[in-house]
């Protein structure tokens, strides 16, 4: 390797890699409550932004974190909160707020076993469906989930992208593997990666509606403090933010925010495929577990199965495509998760009885060995 | 009388959103009008005050008047509002939270706003009772006073929300009441004018769900017990203890200055981004996480 190009790597860690990619992408507001394994990106964010001219404040409680996310996010800035299972759990209130009031903003969950204080703090994959569902009433996500150190970095900037885009909520979905293993990566140069902002509305227009309907999906939003004045609430509103009961416009409200996601689901799919092409037996795995299941496709190719690995790295929404088209050339489908089977429910509604889909879970805080998978697939397809 | 409504007409959204919500002789149409006068007196442009609620009668407040507002979840008002302010620190933030949700559901929020000393401004609509939901005890109903859930008087003690503040650390604390309008409108203004955390508690009269199971027979009774209940904070001093049972001091109660957040947050930028050394340091410490310190937008770094 030139010296160069060895002077651009650095060793980081995944908290560290997002919280750097998170500044890459703008955000110049963080607000959280500290708690292990994500509060290295609180850290770093409070050495950063001071100095960056953002803004950093640790609030009292996750509840109030998610707040002054959403306060920063409508009055102009990028704005993003980190934080872990318990949190993410006080955090469900607002973040349905910021769905319904379609509020762009980052949620880092950096998983840890659960329920409740659960096993701090080892890792696990146990928020999946939480994500989705976990806060109450119809609404819709963009979860993104990293495996690599790198894509601590790739994949932070893409869901602060995205939220702008789409005036919704994500989430960053770590593991404490992933947020505490150290890589050495070489940071894109910048420039050489997509950073979206938010549609904001012309300069003097008669009236701004900040929820009118538009051909995109996504209405412009202005901001507080800017040319606009406008109501935000969290009732299901009309397209000028005040609160309606109209039938029509309670329907078109909780439709609009569902479809502008999950009519995209195709689009907002991302895979990283690894001998897929001729496979039969399919793994199906996304954060930390899908680099163990990479060691066990080579693992199984040595045994003479024909093995590969569909890593997942967008979680919702979550799109069937991709299954459809390989579920006629598999005999099988294993998902390992550090969880009792939760992704694993998507991958059967898209395979869809065409092929076995099989859970593997592993829930003692430790994450797979490599042999776990491999032989879990060989007794199965020798069965 | 005429004034008072005419220079509060300006301020009030002229689409569909009026009458308002409250019932009629509900003392909140008083605090909105008094907060539309201390802000016109303030003489900010209308694009740059912000007006943050929460959950409840209260909660309703931000639709009819023509700034920008936000009309959050229950008891998170001051949470929004600090992340609001700090993105717009010029902007002048006001949050109107009623007691359940200021002192209850948002009691952690309240205290640590009071603790943090971010210029912003709470007005605190105390009428002792959740009304909304019917007329449930809340955390400022006294001992021994009813509720729909307090149907043989409230078991549970109160809050003094003006006290809390105070002991919160709050650095300008007022209180009053929706009687005295006129002295309302004042108060709010001299806290809009603090820079700092101030708040302004308002005793207010929820007749329909407080009075109606307390035994004042009309908005006015509530209004008469204000009067006759309250004395100023100058007289009270000079008051024995026993003459104060069962009455609220009005007036200011505390004011005094304290590095405000924003400002003392800004002066550290300052200091980071101006002195070689310091950025040279810094330099140092982000080169070990990011080779590209300028793609941290740390141009001066």
């Amino acid at each position: 390797m030139a010296e160069t190009k060895r002077r651009d790597r650095v060793v980081l860690q995944g908290n560290e890699a997002c919280a750097i990619g998170a500044l890459a992408a703008g955000v110049d507001f963080f607000a959280g409550y500290p708690i292990t394994p994500s509060s290295e990106i609180a850290e770093l964010m409070s050495l950063c932004q001071p100095l960056a001219g953002g803004r950093f404040i640790q609030m009292e409680d996750e509840i109030a974190s998610m707040a002054a996310v959403i306060g920063a996010s409508l009055a102009g800035s990028r704005a993003m909160t980190a934080t872990s299972g318990p949190g993410f759990s006080l955090m469900q209130e607002n973040l349905g707020f910021a769905a319904i009031a379609e509020v762009p903003c980052l949620i880092v969950n950096v998983q840890r076993a659960g329920p409740s204080t659960g096993l701090p703090t080892q890792p696990a994959q146990m928020d999946v469906q939480q994500t989705r569902w976990g806060t109450h009433g119809d609404h819709s996500i963009i979860a993104l989930a990293p495996s690599t150190v790198l894509e601590c970095f790739t994949l932070t900037v893409e869901c602060v992208s995205l939220a702008e885009e789409y005036r919704t909520p994500t989430v960053l979905l770590m593991d404490e593997i992933v947020g505490h293993m150290r890589e050495s990566v070489a940071l894109p140069a910048p420039g050489s990666y997509r950073v979206a902002s938010r549609p904001t509305p012309e300069s003097g227009l008669p009236g701004y509606c900040p929820y009118a309907e538009c051909e995109s999906g996504v209405s412009p939003l202005a901001a507080y403090g800017g040319e606009y004045r406008f109501h935000v609430t969290g009732l299901t509103h009309d397209r000028h933010g005040f609160p309606t009961m109209v039938d029509e416009e309670v329907d078109r409200k909780i439709r609009w925010i569902v479809g502008k996601i999950e009519d995209r689901a195709d689009e907002l799919a991302s895979y990283e495929e690894f001998m897929v092409d001729d496979c039969d037996a399919l793994l199906f795995a996304y954060g930390s577990t899908a680099r163990v299941a990479k060691s066990s496709v080579r693992a199984l190719r040595d045994e003479g199965v024909r093995a590969g690995l569909l890593r997942a790295r967008t979680i919702w929404p979550f799109s069937r495509t991709r299954l459809q088209e390989l579920a006629p050339q598999v005999r099988l489908v294993v998902v390992p998760e550090m969880n009792l089977g939760q992704l694993v429910l998507e991958v059967e509604r898209a395979v869809c009885g065409r092929a076995p889909v099989l859970p593997l879970g592993r829930v003692d805080g430790h994450l797979f060995e490599p042999e776990e998978i491999s032989e879990f697939v060989l007794k199965e397809v020798r069965r | 009388m005429s004034r008072a409504i005419e220079e509060a007409r300006g301020y009030l959204r002229p689409s569909k959103k009026l009458p308002t919500v409250w019932c009629a002789g509900c003392g909140l149409g008083i605090i909105m009008s008094a907060m539309i006068r201390a802000i016109a007196r303030l003489g900010v442009a209308k694009n740059d005050v912000a007006v943050v609620s929460g959950i409840g009668c209260t909660g309703r407040l931000p639709t009819y008047v023509d700034f920008n507002t936000l009309h959050t979840t229950h008891g998170r008002a001051l949470a929004f509002a600090t992340g609001l302010k700090l993105a717009r620190p010029g902007m002048t933030v006001l949050t109107a939270m009623g007691d359940g949700d200021a002192l209850a559901i948002g009691g952690n929020h309240f205290i640590h706003s009071c603790r943090r000393n971010i210029d912003m401004t709470a007005i605190v609509a105390n009428n002792a009772i959740y009304g909304m939901t019917g007329g449930q005890y809340s955390p400022t109903t006294p001992h021994g006073k009813r509720g729909t859930t307090a149907p043989y008087g409230n078991v549970e003690h109160a809050f003094d929300c003006a006290a809390l503040a105070v002991g919160a650390g709050a650095t300008f604390v007022a209180r009053t009441s929706v009687y005295h309008a006129r002295e309302l409108e004042k108060l709010i203004e001299r806290a809009l004018r603090h820079k700092g955390f101030s708040v302004v508690e308002v005793v207010a009269n929820c007749f329909t769900s407080y009075g109606r199971m307390n035994e004042y027979a009309s908005p006015v009774d509530m209004l008469r017990w204000m009067k006759e209940s309250s004395v100023s904070v100058k007289a009270a001093e000079k008051l024995p203890p026993e003459k104060l049972e069962g009455k609220f001091t009005r007036g200011v109660i505390v004011e005094r200055e304290l590095p405000e957040f924003i400002q003392v947050y800004d002066d550290l930028h300052e200091e980071l981004t101006s002195s070689p050394a310091a950025i040279e340091r810094v330099r140092k410490i982000i080169e070990t996480y990011d080779r590209s310190a300028d793609r941290l937008k740390m141009k001066h770094v």
